[in-house]
C-alpha cells in the first residue's frame, strides 16, 4: 500500500489514526498539500481553510494525546460543498449574490462534523444554487473532472466529486435535489448518496427547493460514503422536516454486504433508449454480477417516470423562486446600486442587484417558477406537479412490492465536454432524468461507479434506490457490488486515474492530465 | 413611538403605488350617508400573540428592546436557516378559534406569501392561505342600547409579524421624502393571529358603532384568554376596517339583493375610538364620491388620528398576486381531538355570561353597568375589588373621573397610569373617612404625576379631612357670627341658606373639611 495519505480510504485513515500510527496533522497537511499542488488544474474549491483545518486536527491529536475518548472519524478531514452553512467560512453558493458572506452560524451538519473532530478542509464548488450538472454555472468558474479536465466533473456537487477523485479529500459533503451527488458521483468514479429526505438535517443548508433539498456524504469507498452518513445523518430539532429516527445502521450494512436473496428491481423506463452504449453495458454487467453475489433481478415498471422531469421543473423553479427572494441586498451579501438613478429606492436596489447578483440559470428558473405560482397557472402548473409527483411515489410504492431495492444507470452518459450543453437547457436537465424520481418521492438514492465507457474511457455510474427510511439496503448492494468489481478489475476504479500535473503555470497541464487513459 | 406606529403597515408597492393627496377629500353629511346608502363592514383584527418565543424561533418578543437585539439567523431569514413551529402559538390560535365559536382544521398548513419589502426577512410571509387552522364562527357584540349584534367570522389564521422600518427624514414621517430608512428585526417573526369576519350587512347607520364594539368585544375576550397584552397603541392588537357602501333600496327586505360597492381597505387605526371614526369618515367618504357620479377605487388607506381623516395608501386590487404556495420547510399541523378538547376547557367563562354574573355580584343597575361596559372597565373593577376596593367606589372611579380624562386625551383607560391597587388604596381613603371627592381628586392628580401611590399622595400633599371637631366648630361659630341674617332666614324654615354659610366654612377650612359634617353642625348650632 502507498505511503501517500491522499490515497488512503477513510476507513483505513480512521483506524490508522484511532491507533495513533497517523496523527490528525499529517493526514490535513497531506490533503492540503496536494490541494496546493493540484487544485489549479481542477477547481475544486472556492475556499480553502488551511489553518482552520490543522487547528481542528491538532485539537484532535491534542485530545487523543490526553486520553480523551474520540468519535471514530476523528481526525479524518473532509470537505464540504458551499451551499451549507459554516461559521467563520464564507458560503457563497457559488454565486456572486453571496460572495463574501461569512455565516454566524453553523448548518446542522457541520456542528456534527466539528464534534466527531472531522476537519473541515474547505468549500467545494457547485453550480450557482446548485442550479446545473456541471459547475458551469458557479460564477467561479467551473470545476474540471480529474479524469479528462475539459470534461464536466458533474453538477451541482461537481466540486465535492471532483476533490475526491483527485485525491485532495478522502470524504466530501454534498447535496442533491434532482441528482446533485449522485450524477458527480457518476462522471467522476466516486460514491454519492442521497439519504432519504429528512435524513440529513436541513438546517444551514441554503435552500434550492426545499422539498427536494438533501444533503448527503460522497465518498471513494461505499463503506467510507457510509462511514460519513452516519456523522452526518440524524433527527435534528431544527428541521421541522427532519425523520425522528435513529441513523440506519449503515455502516453494518456496508460492512456486511449482504444481498443473498435480495430482490433487485431493473426500472424499464431508466435503460435502453437514451443511455450511451458502454453505460448501458456497464449497467448490465453489474446487474450479472449482483446476481453472482446472490441476489435476483427483477424487471419493474414505472410509467409515471416520463413525467418526472416535466414536474420537477415545474416544482424546483417555483419553490426556488421563492427561496431565493430574500437575496435583495438588504441585510447581506451584495449590493449593486442602479446606474443613471441619483436616489434610489429600496425596490430599485434590489432589483439592481439580483440583476447584477444572479447568474443566467438562475434567473431563467426564477422566472419559470415565478410564473407557475402565478394566480391562474397555479392549478395548471405547480397544482399538476404535485399531483404527478404522487404519482412517481405510487409508482415507487408498486415497484418496491416487486423488488427491495431498484437499480439504474446513474446518469445517461459519461461526463459531456465543457461548453457542450451550456447553450441547451433541456439537454442538461435531461442528464438528471434517472436521478430526479427518487428526489420527488423523498428515497434514498446512491451512485458507485460501475466501470469506465468503451467509447470514451469514463467513469461509468450505477444507481441504486431503496424505499424511505431504508437507506442501509443502499450500502448492502452497494458494498456487495463494489467488492465483484474490484475484484473483477483487480484493483479501484480511481487507481486508474491519470496522474494529474502538479499546477504551475504550464500552459499544456490539460494536455499531461488526460494523457495514457486508456481502458 | 408614534413615528414607529404609523409606518407598521406600509407593505410592498407603497412607494411606487402610491398618491399623497394634499387636499382632503369631500365627505357627505352623515345623515344624508346613511339615508341614501347602505354600508358592508369587513374587519380584519391582527393580534399579536404574548407568547414568549417568536413564531418560528427561540428569540424573545418582548416589546421595546434595543432594535435587532431580539434576532437569530431564523428570524432575520439568513441563508439555510429553517422555520420550526411554536406549539403555544398553534394552541393559542386553536383557542382563540374555540372561543370564536369556529371550527378548528383537523389538517392544515403553513403557506407561503410572496412579495418584497425590506422590513420583511425571507421576503415572504409564513401565514396561512386557503387553510385557515379555525373558520366558521361568530361572536355576539353588545352594542350601547342593550341589543346583541352577531358578528359571523370568516376565519381565524396564524402567521407571523414582519419587521418595522423607520423612515428617517422628510416632513411626514412616511417613505415619501425619507432620506433612508431603518428597520428593525425584533418584531418580525412574532407570532399573529388574523381573525377575519364575514362581510357584516345590516349594520346601517350603526356600523361605525358595530366596528367599535366588535374590536372592543375580541378585545376582551383576547384579554380574558391571555393570550395577548392586546395593546393597540403598542401594535400588539391591530385592526383594517374594510368598508364599502352600496344604494339603499326602498325596501328593507330588498337590501340583501343588491350587490356589494367596491371596498377600501383602512389600516392604522389605532385604536377602539379610532376603529369608529375611521369607518364613520371612510362611509361619508365613499358617500361623497358616488353621489358625484364617481367610482371608488380599491385601495388600502391610511386613517390619520390627529386629522380625522384617511388618505390613499396603495391601489389594491384583487389581481395583486401573492403567489401562495405551500411552505415546504413546515410540516402540516393536525391537532388532535383530545388536544382541541383539552384546550377547550381551558376557556374562560364566555364574556356575555361573565357580564351578567358580575353585574350581579357587584350589585350594579343596567345602566350603570352599562356605562362600565361602555368606558371598558369590567376588567378594572374586578381587579379593583379583587385589590380591596368597593364595587361602586371602584365604578364611580374607573367609569367616572378615570374615563372622562382618559376619554379628553385619547387614550384606553387601563394606560392611564393609575393601577386597579391605586384606585382600591383611593377608595380606601374615602371610605375610612380620611378624603373628599374633591380631595380624592387631587389625590388622582399626584398618582397620575407619579407622586407615589394614593396614600403616599395624601401624605405629602397634607390631603385630610380635619377631624378636629374643636377646629372645625370654632370655623362654624365664626362664620355664624359673621352672618346673623342668614341665621335668621335658617330659623325661619329656610334650611336652603345653609348653603352659603357652608361654603363659607369649607372656604374658612381651606376643603379641608367634610361637607355633610359642616351642614349638621351649622344645623345643629341654629337650632339651638
Amino acid at each position: 500500500m502507498t505511503h501517500d495519505l491522499t490515497r488512503w480510504s477513510a476507513a483505513r485513515l480512521a483506524d490508522a489514526l484511532g491507533r495513533r500510527e497517523i496523527s490528525a496533522v499529517e493526514v490535513t497537511q497531506a490533503h492540503l498539500d496536494r490541494t496546493a499542488a493540484v487544485d489549479g488544474a481542477v477547481h475544486s474549491y472556492l475556499h480553502v481553510d488551511t489553518r482552520g483545518a490543522l487547528e481542528q486536527a491538532k485539537a484532535v491529536d491534542d485530545a487523543r494525546t490526553s486520553g480523551a475518548e474520540l468519535h471514530v472519524m476523528a481526525g479524518v478531514p473532509v470537505a464540504v460543498k458551499d451551499v451549507v452553512a459554516t461559521q467563520g467560512l464564507p458560503t457563497t453558493c457559488g454565486s456572486r449574490i453571496l460572495a463574501g458572506w461569512v455565516p454566524p452560524y453553523d448548518a446542522t451538519l457541520v456542528s456534527k462534523l466539528r464534534a466527531a473532530g472531522m476537519p473541515i478542509l474547505g468549500k467545494t464548488n457547485m453550480d450557482e444554487f446548485a442550479m446545473g450538472s456541471s459547475t458551469e454555472h458557479s460564477a467561479f468558474g467551473p470545476s474540471r473532472n480529474p479524469w479528462d479536465l475539459d470534461r464536466i466533473p458533474g453538477g451541482s456537487g461537481g466540486g465535492s466529486s471532483s476533490v475526491l477523485a483527485s485525491f485532495q479529500a478522502p470524504l466530501a459533503v454534498g447535496t442533491d435535489t434532482g441528482g446533485s451527488i449522485r450524477q458527480p458521483a457518476a462522471v467522476t468514479g466516486t460514491v454519492g448518496t442521497k439519504p432519504t429526505y429528512g435524513g440529513v438535517s436541513r438546517y444551514g443548508l441554503v435552500a434550492l427547493a426545499s422539498s427536494l433539498d438533501q444533503a448527503g456524504p460522497c465518498g471513494r469507498t461505499v463503506l467510507d460514503t457510509a462511514m460519513l452518513h452516519a456523522v452526518i445523518g440524524g433527527y435534528d430539532p431544527r428541521d421541522s422536516t427532519s425523520i425522528h429516527a435513529p441513523v440506519p445502521a449503515v455502516v453494518r450494512a456496508a460492512q456486511s454486504a449482504d444481498v443473498t436473496g435480495l430482490r433487485v428491481g431493473v426500472v424499464r423506463q431508466l435503460t435502453g433508449e437514451g443511455y450511451q452504449p458502454g453505460v448501458q453495458a456497464r449497467f448490465d454487467e453489474a446487474v450479472a454480477l449482483l446476481v453472482d453475489a446472490g441476489a435476483e433481478v427483477v424487471e419493474v415498471d414505472c410509467p409515471n417516470f416520463a413525467y418526472a422531469l416535466a414536474a420537477y421543473y415545474l416544482i424546483l423553479p417555483s419553490e426556488a423562486s421563492s427561496n431565493l427572494a430574500r437575496f435583495d441586498a438588504m441585510r447581506y451579501g451584495l449590493r449593486v446600486l442602479p446606474e443613471g438613478i441619483d436616489d434610489p429606492s429600496a425596490e430599485q436596489v434590489m432589483a439592481a442587484t439580483r440583476e447584477a447578483g444572479f447568474g443566467a440559470e438562475v434567473k431563467r428558473r426564477i422566472i419559470l417558477g415565478t410564473y407557475a405560482l402565478s394566480s391562474g397557472y397555479y392549478d395548471a402548473y405547480y397544482g399538476q406537479a404535485q399531483k404527478v409527483r404522487r404519482l412517481i411515489a405510487d409508482d415507487f410504492t408498486r415497484a418496491f412490492e416487486a423488488a427491495d431495492v431498484l437499480v439504474s444507470p446513474t446518469a445517461p452518459t459519461t461526463a459531456f465536454r465543457i461548453g457542450e450543453k451550456l447553450d441547451d437547457p433541456m439537454a442538461m436537465y435531461l442528464n438528471d432524468v434517472a436521478t430526479i424520481p427518487a428526489n420527488l418521492a423523498g428515497i434514498p438514492g446512491m451512485s458507485l461507479p460501475s466501470g469506465l465507457a468503451d467509447e470514451d474511457g469514463l467513469p461509468t455510474g450505477f444507481q441504486i434506490l431503496a424505499p424511505a427510511t431504508h437507506d442501509d439496503r443502499l450500502y448492502a448492494v452497494g458494498s456487495a457490488l463494489e467488492r465483484q468489481l474490484v475484484s473483477r478489475w483487480g484493483g479501484r476504479l480511481l487507481e486508474r486515474i491519470p496522474e494529474l500535473v502538479p499546477a504551475g503555470g504550464s500552459d499544456d497541464q490539460h494536455a499531461g492530465a488526460t494523457m495514457g487513459m486508456a481502458r | 413611538m408614534t413615528d414607529l406606529t404609523a409606518q407598521q403597515d406600509v407593505q410592498a408597492g407603497d412607494e411606487v403605488g402610491s398618491t399623497i393627496e394634499s387636499a382632503p377629500q369631500a365627505v357627505m353629511s352623515w345623515q344624508e350617508t346613511v339615508a341614501a346608502y347602505d354600508p358592508v363592514l369587513g374587519l380584519e383584527v391582527h393580534v399579536e400573540l404574548g407568547t414568549a418565543t417568536k413564531m418560528f424561533c427561540g428569540c424573545p418578543t418582548a416589546f421595546g428592546a434595543e432594535p435587532n437585539s431580539q434576532v437569530c439567523p431564523v428570524c432575520l431569514g439568513l441563508p439555510g436557516s429553517l422555520p420550526v413551529v411554536n406549539e403555544i402559538g398553534v394552541e393559542s390560535a386553536i383557542r382563540i378559534g374555540l372561543a370564536l365559536n369556529c371550527t378548528i382544521a383537523p389538517w392544515c398548513r403553513f403557506a407561503r406569501k410572496n412579495y418584497f419589502y425590506p422590513d420583511m426577512p425571507k421576503n415572504f410571509q409564513t401565514s396561512q392561505y386557503d387553510e385557515p387552522i379555525a373558520f366558521d364562527g361568530w361572536l355576539d357584540v353588545d352594542l350601547d342600547d342593550g341589543t346583541v349584534y352577531r358578528v359571523l367570522i370568516e376565519r381565524a389564521h396564524m402567521e407571523e409579524d414582519t419587521g418595522k422600518s423607520l423612515h428617517v427624514g422628510g416632513a411626514t414621517g412616511r417613505i415619501h421624502g425619507a432620506e433612508f430608512s431603518l428597520v428593525d428585526y425584533n418584531r418580525a417573526g412574532i407570532p399573529l393571529i388574523e381573525i377575519v369576519t364575514k362581510p357584516m350587512t345590516g349594520a346601517g347607520e350603526r356600523a361605525p358603532e358595530i366596528a367599535r364594539a366588535y374590536v372592543t368585544a375580541v378585545r376582551d375576550l383576547l384579554r380574558a384568554l391571555g393570550v395577548s397584552d392586546v395593546k393597540m397603541e403598542q401594535g400588539s392588537l391591530r385592526c383594517d376596517a374594510n368598508v364599502s357602501l352600496r344604494q339603499r333600496t326602498k325596501k328593507p327586505e330588498a337590501q340583501a339583493d343588491v350587490a356589494f360597492g367596491t371596498r377600501t381597505e383602512t389600516k392604522n387605526v389605532n385604536s377602539l375610538r379610532s376603529v369608529e371614526r375611521a369607518v364613520r369618515y371612510e362611509m361619508t367618504r365613499h358617500a361623497a364620491i358616488l353621489a358625484a357620479g364617481g367610482s371608488i377605487l380599491q385601495e388600502t388607506r391610511h386613517w390619520h388620528e390627529d386629522t380625522g381623516v384617511t388618505t390613499s395608501g396603495r391601489e389594491k386590487s384583487d389581481a395583486e398576486d401573492y403567489r401562495y404556495f405551500p411552505e415546504p420547510d413546515l410540516v402540516p399541523i393536525a391537532p388532535t381531538v383530545q388536544l382541541v378538547e383539552r384546550l377547550r376547557t381551558t376557556l374562560p367563562e364566555p364574556p356575555a355570561a361573565r357580564r351578567r354574573r358580575l353585574q350581579a355580584t357587584w350589585g350594579f343597575s343596567d345602566l350603570e353597568m352599562r356605562d362600565v361596559l361602555n368606558a371598558g372597565a369590567v376588567e378594572l373593577i374586578e381587579a379593583t375589588v379583587a385589590a380591596g376596593g368597593t364595587p361602586a367606589g371602584a365604578r364611580k372611579w374607573w367609569s367616572g373621573e378615570i374615563a372622562r380624562r382618559a376619554n379628553v386625551e385619547g387614550r384606553e383607560l387601563a394606560d392611564m397610569g393609575v393601577t386597579p391597587l391605586d384606585v382600591a388604596g383611593l377608595d380606601g381613603l374615602v371610605q375610612e373617612g380620611r378624603l373628599n371627592d374633591s380631595m380624592a381628586r387631587q389625590v388622582l392628580d399626584g398618582v397620575l404625576a407619579g407622586e407615589g401611590d394614593p396614600r403616599a399622595v395624601a401624605d405629602a400633599r397634607g390631603l385630610a379631612l380635619v377631624s378636629d371637631d374643636g377646629a372645625l366648630a370654632a370655623a362654624v361659630d365664626l362664620v355664624l357670627a359673621a352672618n346673623p341674617q342668614l341665621v335668621d332666614k335658617i330659623r325661619a324654615g329656610k334650611v336652603q341658606a345653609a348653603g352659603a354659610l357652608i361654603g363659607q366654612v369649607m372656604k374658612a377650612m381651606t376643603g379641608q373639611a367634610d361637607a355633610a359634617k359642616v351642614r349638621a353642625l351649622i344645623l345643629d348650632r341654629v337650632a339651638q
